[in-house]
């Protein structure tokens, strides 16, 4: 079981330096990912998601910016420890990733052909001919119609949805292993997303990748995720299977969240559940527990001692003291409520 | 219930220059849209990007100019008004914007943001106007300090509470809602959207509640409209229109959004490609290019809108009663 693990995140922590000090935008998280797993990640704006990503992909400016704890470990290679030239190596070729805005991550001046040609001769010795021909097979499994046409095609001239496809055949352009889709479809109408959300699908299926899915859409976790893990200003407060996720959230963030969108098929007369407050900035996290100053359940506890990332069942992590009282109340409103 | 306004035969072309000398093409960008909405309910439209939802809603208020149309408030026409009979109706028309970060003037105070429309209006003197921009502060949950701070000094969320006290503060009819939560945070869109139903409540408001996001729009509409290529092609009452949508476009739409809860199977309808450009509507139903039962007189015939002894309408010729 253990030899399936693709990526293995021990106690990352990612700083930046900034005028108000090292801020710590991630805080000791880890986490691994097996083969052809879709792990999501979920979480609101400024919990630290894409920053998670963009530490493993080594994105950051790490001259004047950032510094990281903790290990990497892709295949049993810290990623953190590699020089610059050895990273250059792993992105593209194990790791990729995809963007939310696929008009800003195209170069506008270069035909898509060309910038896919280019990321295939960057790993790969084959002639031009042969990138050519692997570029418009990948543009063909990507269901973009007429690849052929679309090749001497230039970003401007497609819509959303297509930009995102060929993002994604970009990124698939040297077979990586691994590959984290940072929002992908939420500058998407729905429709486009629904198709875009099969595309990935089809990823796991037929070339056996793992994908990292960040998104804030627990719509999108439902749809394609195995796993998920939730963050709050930085930190891992739960990881669940996703069926366990939604049928029975024991930390009162991810409760909250869940409570917090209306559904589709939710009952429309039922007012929605408010998580008090906001997020907290980086330079004022609190002392103890992260959410404490939000929580409904907090107590002094919470507020002084930082609970810790436990099993409490299995494969089932949660970060709060107070979940089995959740536990408990989620249980008798469930005995109230309808079941799925 | 009474009708509060009625649209008829809304259009708005735009006028797309291709360079000296050369053929002037035309974007329909609403093209022959007709609805009523009722005096305090909630009126969605949705679609998708594109689609001419926002476009209506800025026509209503003569932000943009219709091309042709009725629009029938108190027995008027106000698409023809002047200038000046447009103001006063601009006082019982209000409008909440998407973003709340670039709608606040960024060197005003939140007191005197509020105030402004007070003053133009020319409504109370200094001091009743305090009074009341500290009322519908409280109204909206903000403290009599938040009066003096600038919008930098707030989150989105709150950003778009005070965008809701600004369209509240000279008490409208109808406030126009465009994409009020798409910019925020899922727990602070609930905050929000709880805010805007219970100030619909004490205010007995009528919204136009324009977004993309159908399960929002579900949650907070009686009646919906769904748009596609700048024409309305179903309208329903809420519950209707998602325990059994007619248009095939409608069911679509909703079979595309993600399932809440991962046990669910949803069949899913694949829509061929995409939109089309509305510079280049397809012939016949605007629909019929991604139609899985599009037959012939759809790719000819564009069809009538129709409506149902339910009083749900819909633009289908393959739809039966």
């Amino acid at each position: 079981m253990e030899n399936d693990i693709l990526l293995e995140v021990k106690n990352l922590c990612t700083y930046f330096s900034t005028e108000k000090g090292k801020l710590r935008a991630v805080d000791h998280i880890s986490f691994s990912v097996k083969e052809k797993e879709i792990v999501g990640i979920v979480g609101e704006s400024g919990c630290g998601k894409s920053v998670t990503a963009e530490s493993i992909m080594r994105l950051l400016d790490e001259k004047n910016l950032v510094s990281y704890e903790g290990e990497i470990l892709y295949k049993g290679n810290n990623l953190l420890s590699l020089k610059k030239n050895e990273m250059q190596e792993v992105r593209g070729k194990e790791i990729a990733m995809i963007f939310q805005d696929p008009m800003t991550s195209l170069n506008p001046v270069y035909t898509i052909g060309n910038q896919i040609v280019e990321g295939i001769l960057t790993h790969q010795k084959i002639s031009k001919k042969e990138a050519k021909q692997k570029a418009i097979d990948l543009l063909r499994f990507t269901e973009i119609p007429s690849p052929e046409k679309r090749f001497d095609q230039y970003p401007h001239e497609l819509s959303g949805g297509m930009r995102q496809r060929v993002m994604i055949a970009l990124a698939l352009a040297c077979n990586p292993k691994l590959l984290i889709a940072d929002e992908p479809t939420t500058a998407l109408d729905v429709t486009t997303q629904s198709q875009i959300l099969d595309l990935l699908n089809k990823l796991k299926d037929e070339l056996n990748m793992s994908t990292i899915m960040i998104t804030h859409d627990l719509g999108v976790v439902a749809e394609l995720c195995s796993r998920v893990i939730v963050m709050y200003l930085g930190q891992i407060i739960e990881i669940a299977n996703v069926e366990d996720i939604f049928d029975s959230a024991q930390h009162p963030y991810t409760e909250g969240l869940l409570n917090s969108i209306p559904h589709i098929d939710g009952d429309r007369s039922k007012k929605l559940n408010v998580i008090q407050g906001t997020v907290p900035t980086l330079d004022k996290v609190p002392v103890g527990c992260n959410f404490a100053g939000r929580c409904q359940y907090a107590t002094d506890k919470c507020r002084e001692v930082e609970p810790e990332l436990k099993e409490v069942m299995d494969n089932h992590f949660v970060k709060c003291w107070n979940y089995e009282l959740i536990r408990k109340t989620n249980k008798e409103e469930n005995e109230i409520a309808t079941p799925y | 219930m009474q009708p509060l306004i009625e649209v008829k035969n809304l259009k708005k072309y735009f006028e797309i220059n291709n360079g000296i000398g050369k053929k002037k093409n035309v974007v329909k960008a609403i093209d022959d849209v007709s609805f009523t909405i009722f005096k305090g309910e909630t009126y969605g439209l949705v679609g998708e990007s594109g689609c001419g939802k926002s476009t209506t809603g800025r026509t209503l208020l003569k932000l943009i100019e219709a091309t042709s149309g009725e629009c029938i408030y108190n027995g008027k026409n106000i698409l023809q008004m002047k200038n000046r009979e447009m103001a006063e109706v601009r006082r019982d028309f209000q409008m909440v914007f998407q973003d709340p970060y670039s709608s606040l003037n960024p060197k005003k105070r939140i007191g005197q943001i509020l105030e402004e429309s007070l003053i133009i209006h020319k409504i109370g003197d200094k001091n009743s106007r305090t009074e009341m921009t500290l009322e519908i502060l409280k109204k909206v949950g903000f403290q009599e300090e938040h009066y003096f701070r600038y919008p930098h000094e707030f989150s989105g969320g709150q950003r778009q509470r005070i965008g809701l006290a600004r369209a509240l503060i000279l008490n409208p009819q109808l406030i126009i809602c465009d994409e009020p939560v798409s910019a925020l945070d899922v727990s602070i869109q609930s905050q929000v959207i709880n805010l805007l139903q219970e100030v619909q409540k004490s205010f007995d408001l009528t919204y136009l509640f324009i977004a993309h996001d159908l399960s929002v729009v579900r949650h907070i509409s009686d009646r919906i409209g769904v748009m596609y290529l700048g024409n309305i092609v179903e309208e329903a009452q809420t519950d209707e229109l998602f325990e059994r949508p007619l248009h095939p476009y409608t069911q679509a739409l909703i079979s595309a959004v993600p399932i809440s809860h991962p046990k669910q199977a949803r069949e899913k309808i694949k829509l061929k490609g995409e939109i089309p450009s509305p510079l280049n509507p397809p012939s016949g139903c605007v629909f019929h290019t991604r139609c899985p039962y599009a037959t012939e007189i759809c790719q000819s015939q564009k069809p009538d809108m129709r409506t149902f002894s339910s009083g749900r309408r819909v633009a289908c010729h393959l739809v039966e009663e």
